[in-house]
């Protein structure tokens, strides 16, 4: 495995490990509910006379819409920035083939003369 | 994870509309000027942009025990400068407000402020700076990741602080309070939203390095180094 190939690996574990290890090590003690809702409750107790005026336009009907939607815009952004990294590739790929062939090209007259 | 809808009372929410939307403007300008005096920058406009998209819709765990997403506003702050996430951050937020209930049309502004206004600067400083003392692209890249996404979890803790400032202890208690549901939930992914932007530059490095050259990122190299 080349050195480049490692550092991927390597920088992929860690970034795994980061968020695996934190819920390996709870043992299902936390229920890891968002900050969003938290900091709401932090609202509603520090500040008690507070009422949201305005309710959001659309809300999801249930938690597995909500998830599907966030899923969408993961799948939306992956799509994109893959289709992106490898259009990239695509294109250095095609500029050494490119290269390569200017420089093979000359070559073989030479060995045919 | 940004401010509820209706969770900050009209004036706030009118404040920091108003003080948000010079930034978007002027990043909207920013973007449209890119696309025309550079079309080969749309590709990396859009990575950036589905970057902030995919990051900021993965909600992950952290040591707190409760979940936080990351923003990924660093990499178009590095890539493009920072006016171009006022806009492609903004985007992110909207179509959050209107389809996922998750922040909100009336806070739009203030989370606005604090995701694609100040996290892209602060990262855009921290790159700048790893720079100047002399660190490389990388280490770079992740400390702008690493600080825009903490920049903004710290930003949003005070608006709420402003906002909602404790009966007893007033802001600083109340600032105590939010930041310690944001701020130290959101370490962890900082270092997470770090390494991963560092895997995305590897991957620009490895195949877009004329673009990076182009975009002052990166030094020029000699043909054979290449």
């Amino acid at each position: 495995m080349s050195r480049r190939r490692l550092v991927t690996v390597l920088l992929v574990l860690g970034v795994v490990a980061l968020f695996a290890v934190p819920l390996a090590l709870d043992r299902g003690r936390s229920d890891y509910s968002g900050t969003d809702s938290q900091v709401t409750a932090v609202v509603e107790q520090g500040d008690p006379d507070y009422r949201p005026w305005f309710s959001s336009v659309f809300t999801p009907s249930s938690s597995e819409v909500e998830s599907g939607l966030f899923a969408l815009q993961a799948a939306l952004g992956g799509g994109v920035l893959g289709y992106v990294l490898g259009r990239l590739r695509g294109r250095r790929l095609a500029e050494r083939a490119r290269a390569d062939g200017d420089r093979a090209g000359p070559a073989r007259e030479d060995g045919a003369t | 994870m940004h401010i509820a809808e209706g969770f900050l009372p009209p004036a706030h929410a009118i404040g920091w509309t108003l003080a948000a939307a010079p930034f978007v403007a002027h990043g909207a300008r920013a973007v449209v000027r890119e696309v025309r005096e550079h079309p080969e920058s749309t590709l990396l406009l859009g990575a950036a942009g589905a970057f902030t998209f995919v990051l900021s819709a993965v909600k992950l765990p952290s040591v707190t025990g409760s979940s936080s997403h990351p923003t990924g506003t660093g990499a178009g702050a590095v890539l493009f400068r920072p006016p171009v996430m006022a806009l492609l951050g903004t985007v992110v937020l909207l179509f959050q407000a209107l389809l996922l209930a998750h922040g909100g049309l009336t806070t739009l502004g203030a989370n606005a402020f604090s995701m694609a206004v100040v996290g892209p600067w602060v990262g855009y400083g921290a790159y700048r700076l790893t720079r100047r003392l002399g660190g490389g692209l990388l280490p770079g890249v992740f400390a702008a990741m690493a600080l825009a996404d903490l920049a903004t979890y710290v930003t949003t803790a005070l608006q709420l602080a402003w906002a909602h400032p404790d009966a007893a202890t007033g802001f600083p208690g109340a600032a105590a309070k939010f930041l310690g549901v944001f701020a130290l939930t959101q370490v962890p992914l900082a270092v997470g939203e770090g390494l991963l932007g560092v895997l995305l530059f590897r991957a620009l490095l490895a195949n877009a390095r004329p673009d990076l050259e182009r975009l002052g990122v990166v030094a020029p190299q000699p043909e054979e180094a290449r």
